[in-house]
């Protein structure tokens, strides 16, 4: 990709928003000069995707390992099939990321558990915290197995395949009645993380809570992610990526997709839909439908930058 | 022995009516977790009385109230207890789902 192509048209093209097409299970998306586009239906996705390579990566979320309610008895079972399916996908991923609630309780046993997993992989991966990983006594566990070389509560960024990624944390210090939160240390970081940055590298920002506002009723979203978005605003493409609510969601707004990913563990409620966000009980034979993992795809010459949303089956 | 009248029966019924909720006064009250709503979400009791919340979620809470208590993570039926003995508006919340609020009025 160059500068030119941003510079030039990509205002242009960002006002263009073709097909918002939902097809089944899975959606593929990719950006063009930041314009996102559905292409189709994960079969078709998943040719078009293998047909050209570029830089591809893993998003895992949810995976609440020690879960055992009815919504999902074995947790552990259903991340062990993401993992399976990681495994048995045509292009290699140079690396995941997971997107919180590793575990459901914060156990030492439970992040073992999700270690031993979620290695089988051979991938690397760049975790940020949910909730649920901060809930052992000492608040140390996660720290201990993922905090290295993060500050704060655990932020940080890293550079692959020409795109900066930046975790974020937004699941600490929450304030009664709020939403999620960033907090002023964390957003001072990314705005001097950002500073400097040619506004043609691609940016992905991922952390647990949606940045943006889902449903503020269940506390989908966090307080001050405007401002995490008002320094990402000038830059052509932008992607959020974000787990917590268990299902896929998306939203276009300008040069910045949103895009929540399916958990592993269990699903939840579309919004306003139960009476509360809890963990929803569908038949056995449907859960797998309703959990997955994504892939995201980077083209450096097409500036592109495909998700597509793969069930753990069906 | 006098004849009971129609006024003192009526005292004699209210007392008996009374005698169980007063000696109550500073036994548990309770708070249930359900669908992410703490219920009742608003409790008036009197000074000394023990109030438990009761998690019946599928899901973890914990119950904070800044500066005065805070349970440790609830899960599925897990209980957290704590005994007022000052007066005043206790605001307390759900430090996972800061949506979840509620309020203890001490008198």
């Amino acid at each position: 990709m160059s500068g030119h192509d941003h510079g030039e048209d990509g205002v242009s093209r960002r006002k263009v928003l073709e097909c918002m097409t939902w097809a089944g299970t899975g959606v593929l998306w990719t950006i063009t000069g930041g314009v996102p586009r559905s292409l189709g239906i994960i079969d078709s996705a998943q040719a078009a995707t293998a047909a050209t390579p570029g830089m591809t990566f893993l998003q895992i979320s949810d995976s609440h390992v020690g879960f055992d309610n009815p919504a999902n008895p074995n947790a552990l079972g259903t991340l062990e099939e993401a993992v399976a399916k990681i495994n048995a996908m045509p292009t290699k991923p140079s690396f995941m990321i997971h997107t919180g609630d590793i575990t459901h309780l914060s156990k030492a046993a439970e992040f073992d558990n999700a270690e031993r997993i979620i290695s089988q992989s051979k991938l690397d991966v760049h975790y940020v915290p949910g909730e649920h990983d901060f809930l052992d006594e000492d608040v140390k566990f996660y720290r201990e197995r993922y905090g290295r070389g993060t500050k704060g509560a655990g932020w940080y960024s890293f550079d692959a395949g020409g795109v900066h990624f930046i975790g974020l944390v937004n699941v600490v210090d929450l304030k009664a009645g709020g939403l999620g939160n960033l907090g002023a240390e964390q957003l001072a970081w990314l705005e001097d993380d950002l500073r400097g940055k040619s506004k043609s590298t691609p940016i992905v920002l991922f952390a647990h809570i949606p940045l943006w506002t889902v449903y503020p009723e269940w506390g989908w979203g966090t307080e001050d992610g405007g401002r995490a978005l008002e320094y990402v605003k000038g830059f052509g493409s932008v992607t959020v990526l974000n787990g917590h609510i268990h299902q896929v969601m998306q939203k276009v707004e300008d040069n910045v997709t949103f895009h929540t990913a399916r958990s592993t563990a269990f699903p939840q409620p579309a919004p306003g839909t139960a009476p509360s966000p809890g963990p929803m009980k569908v038949e056995d034979a449907r859960l797998r439908a309703m959990l997955g993992v994504a892939s995201v795809n980077f083209k450096q010459n097409e500036q592109r930058l495909a998700i597509i949303d793969t069930p753990l089956q069906g | 022995m006098k004849t009971l009248t129609r006024r003192d029966f009526g005292v004699a019924v209210a007392a008996a009516i009374l005698l169980p909720a007063t000696a109550a006064r500073a036994d548990d009250m309770e708070v249930h977790i359900d669908n992410f709503v703490f219920q009742p979400a608003e409790l008036t009791v009197k000074v000394g009385t023990t109030v438990t919340w009761t998690n019946r979620d599928d899901i973890p809470h914990t119950v904070v109230s800044a500066g005065k208590f805070r349970s440790k993570t609830l899960d599925t039926d897990d209980k957290f207890s704590f005994t007022f003995t000052n007066a005043g508006d206790y605001k307390y919340f759900c430090s996972l789902h800061p949506h979840m609020t509620g309020m203890i009025k001490v008198e």
